[in-house]
């Protein structure tokens, strides 16, 4: 009896010891990308990391996709365009990764597109801006509030010249996300009949911007649009406080990298008052959806820990989003083919923590959200005060709009 | 577009950059210039001494140059460490102890920036002082007083150090061994200690590049590596191991920065440090005011 009692134990053991076997085969859902989490792009890298991070969590703990635990593997690429290509091709063809995202930003997302298309890879882009314009790749998802290619310069010149402005200058840093930006603006502009009295471009590791901006005011602009990088955003507008940019000027921004992030927000303090420049989320009433509070409420308490930005509106609600978008795909198709889940993505519109996302055939959003918004009454070293609404007043798009802008600079400054 | 103004302001703006990039590079002329230790990790010692200079200006709302003034004993001793420790497993196995001491130095550098980040994360990192983001205006020209700190302290630097290796003792011992070891060596001086605290003293000066470094611009963990190319470049330029050949190396280089980003284009403005360089060079092999 004993030894029947022992034997029985025994293949009952043999049998739950299968199937435990079997539960654990099952592999998880790989899903890849290089991040930058050193160099000038890491604040940023960093914070969409934790947005994904913070939906992975979310998806496993409902059990995941397809019944499969998703594992995130992830590369730092330094903020370098030269080191994607060969991580993207490991995660590929070494990780076997199922699924691939897209780093954040332009420059190192850049070289990677060939890549992608040739392969035929689905990609998920993560804030990169008119990298699939020349590429053409049918399975490539942008992220980012963008739209239309124009709609960027298009939204500042539209404020500009309801205040007046009638000559443009032109600062733009020499990187791709930021030539792709000065390049629509110099069409728009052309479009439009604004003459350009100033138009250079500064490299990666300037030092000093007072001498470029004393240039910048000899040319009497009215307005001044402005693509940098986070490291020489905070430069610039320093030296513009200092130097001063002159009484023309009616708006001052546009598309000034680095501005929503908290820790230049709160170095900058009152510096920031006045600026127009692009945002993707704020926390203003009209920007909450289903999820919304909820994750930032997570995020605000990972934050911490992780040591990224405090606040994380301008890239993490996205990077969460992209992972919804895939959850949702995949559930509908119920499958990871990749052409089957890019089918998907193109034809119906998604809804996200960030609002309803809608691709048009370029894989960009069908119409753009990016928010510009004004910097109104901000005081110096407060993180806190970014929170409440009001710090930046939305001035478009219309249907998110909470205010008009103040003009000109000079005045919107004090 | 050309204007008289404009560059007497470049040039007004670039003396001042360029005394801050001698202040930067100082502390290089004494360790790769006269030393001869390939000192790659030079910049990343001075963005931890910025980081240094942040800590106790955040933590303690100290005056960002009494910080870097404080943090210079802890950094004499950092140098005194770092040289005993390349001493030891590389300079005195042989000759070409140079090439791998770069891979030595290249090593601290990126500890360094692993460290920095997780200590203080990868964001931007400023500090506050009455002096920053205000500017003195003289008509229609104003020079942001940030930059007029930066230029007397690093003026006063680099004097003071050139002072101390021309007229004191230790300072005197410092060039002979800088001239021949060797003969150091017959007279029964230990030219180890004597180099083990030149580059102390290099490294202590970091502690006020770092305050300027941090009141000039805002700083990030890998904010070293666009300091390389300057740094090494004033150097070579000054002519090795001439503090007063740093100082003339780091102000035309300044001069020439700021001129071309006001009246050619910002485009060009990297090029002109190796441009000057390899001019410089060509005509006078041993730099400025090299011997």
């Amino acid at each position: 009896m004993k030894r029947r009692t022992f034997l029985g134990g025994a293949m009952a053991v043999a049998v739950v010891g299968q199937g435990s076997r079997a539960l654990a085969q099952q592999s998880p859902i790989k899903i890849g990308m290089s991040m930058p989490q050193t160099g000038g792009l890491a604040g940023g890298g960093k914070a969409s990391l934790l947005g994904i991070e913070i939906w992975r969590d979310d998806i496993n703990a409902k059990g995941g996709l397809l019944g499969r635990k998703v594992e995130l593997v992830v590369y730092d690429d330094k903020s370098s365009a030269s080191e994607t290509p060969a991580i993207y091709a490991k995660l590929v063809d070494v990780d076997k990764v199922d699924l691939l995202f897209a780093p954040y930003a332009t420059v190192p997302t850049a070289p990677i597109m060939p890549f992608v298309k040739q392969r035929g890879l689905l990609l998920m882009g993560n804030f990169s801006f008119q990298v699939n314009s020349k590429v053409g790749h049918d399975m490539w998802f942008n992220n980012a509030p963008w739209g239309p290619a124009d709609s960027w310069a298009a939204s500042f010149l539209d404020l500009a010249q309801k205040a007046g402005g009638k000559s443009m200058a032109l600062l733009t840093a020499d990187q791709e996300f930021a030539q792709n930006l000065a390049l629509t603006a110099r069409d728009v502009a052309k479009k439009r009949n604004i003459p350009v009295v100033f138009d250079q471009s500064y490299p990666p590791n300037t030092v000093e911007f007072a001498s470029i901006i004393r240039a910048l005011k000899a040319a009497k602009p009215d307005i001044v649009y402005v693509a940098s990088y986070p490291p020489d955003s905070a430069g610039i507008l320093r030296a513009v406080n200092e130097i001063g940019i002159g009484d023309d000027v009616k708006i001052f921004g546009g598309g000034m990298v680095g501005l929503q992030f908290a820790a230049v927000m709160s170095n900058l303090g009152s510096l920031l008052n006045g600026v127009v420049n692009y945002n993707t989320w704020l926390p203003e009433p009209s920007m909450y959806f289903d999820g919304t509070k909820a994750f930032f409420d997570t995020y605000t308490k990972r934050a911490i820990e992780a040591k990224v930005d405090p606040l994380g509106y301008y890239l993490a609600p996205f990077g969460y989003a992209m992972g919804q978008m895939i959850d949702a795909a995949v559930g509908a198709t119920k499958s990871l083919d990749q052409k089957g889940i890019a089918k998907y993505l193109r034809e119906n519109e998604h809804k996200t923590i960030v609002g309803p996302i809608a691709f048009s055939a370029d894989g960009e959003r069908k119409e753009t959200a990016t928010l510009q918004a004004q910097f109104r009454g901000v005081k110096d070293k407060d993180i806190e005060q970014f929170r409440s609404s009001g710090r930046q007043v939305i001035l478009f798009p219309d249907k998110l709009k909470t205010g008009n802008l103040i003009s000109p600079f000079e005045a919107a400054r004090k | 577009m050309f204007s008289m103004d404009l560059l007497l302001g470049a040039v007004v703006l670039g003396v001042l950059l360029g005394c801050f990039y001698a202040a930067v590079s100082v502390g290089l002329s004494v360790s790769f210039g006269l030393l001869d230790v390939p000192h790659v990790a030079h910049p990343a010692f001075l963005v931890l001494a910025s980081y240094g200079v942040y800590q106790l200006n955040e933590s303690y709302d100290i005056d960002p140059l009494v910080a870097g003034l404080a943090i210079t004993p802890l950094f004499f001793l950092f140098g005194l460490l770092a040289y005993r420790v390349y001493y030891e497993t590389f300079e005195k196995r042989g000759s070409d102890a140079g090439v791998r001491g770069i891979a030595f130095f290249f090593g601290i550098a990126f500890i360094i920036e692993v460290l920095i980040i997780l200590q203080f994360g990868v964001d931007q990192r400023s500090v506050s002082a009455t002096y920053i983001g205000k500017s003195w205006r003289f008509g229609e020209f104003r020079i942001p007083i940030r930059q007029l700190v930066a230029f007397a302290v690093a003026l006063g630097l680099t004097v003071l150090l050139a002072v101390y290796l021309s007229k004191t003792f230790m300072g005197r011992a410092i060039r002979a061994v800088a001239q021949d070891e060797e003969a150091l060596r017959l007279m029964g001086a230990n030219p180890v200690r004597i180099k083990q605290f030149a580059f102390g003293i290099a490294t202590a000066v970091l502690g006020i590049a770092g305050a300027l470094l941090i009141i000039v611009a805002p700083i990030e963990p890998t904010l070293d590596r666009a300091y390389i190319g300057r740094t090494f470049c004033v150097v070579v330029m000054a002519g090795l191991g001439s503090i007063s050949g740093t100082l003339i190396a780091a102000i035309i280089l300044g001069v020439a920065e700021t001129i071309v980003l006001t009246m050619f284009g910002a485009s060009w403005a990297p090029a002109i440090s190796f441009a000057m360089l390899l001019a410089v060079l060509a005509v006078r092999p041993q730099g400025l005011l090299g011997r």
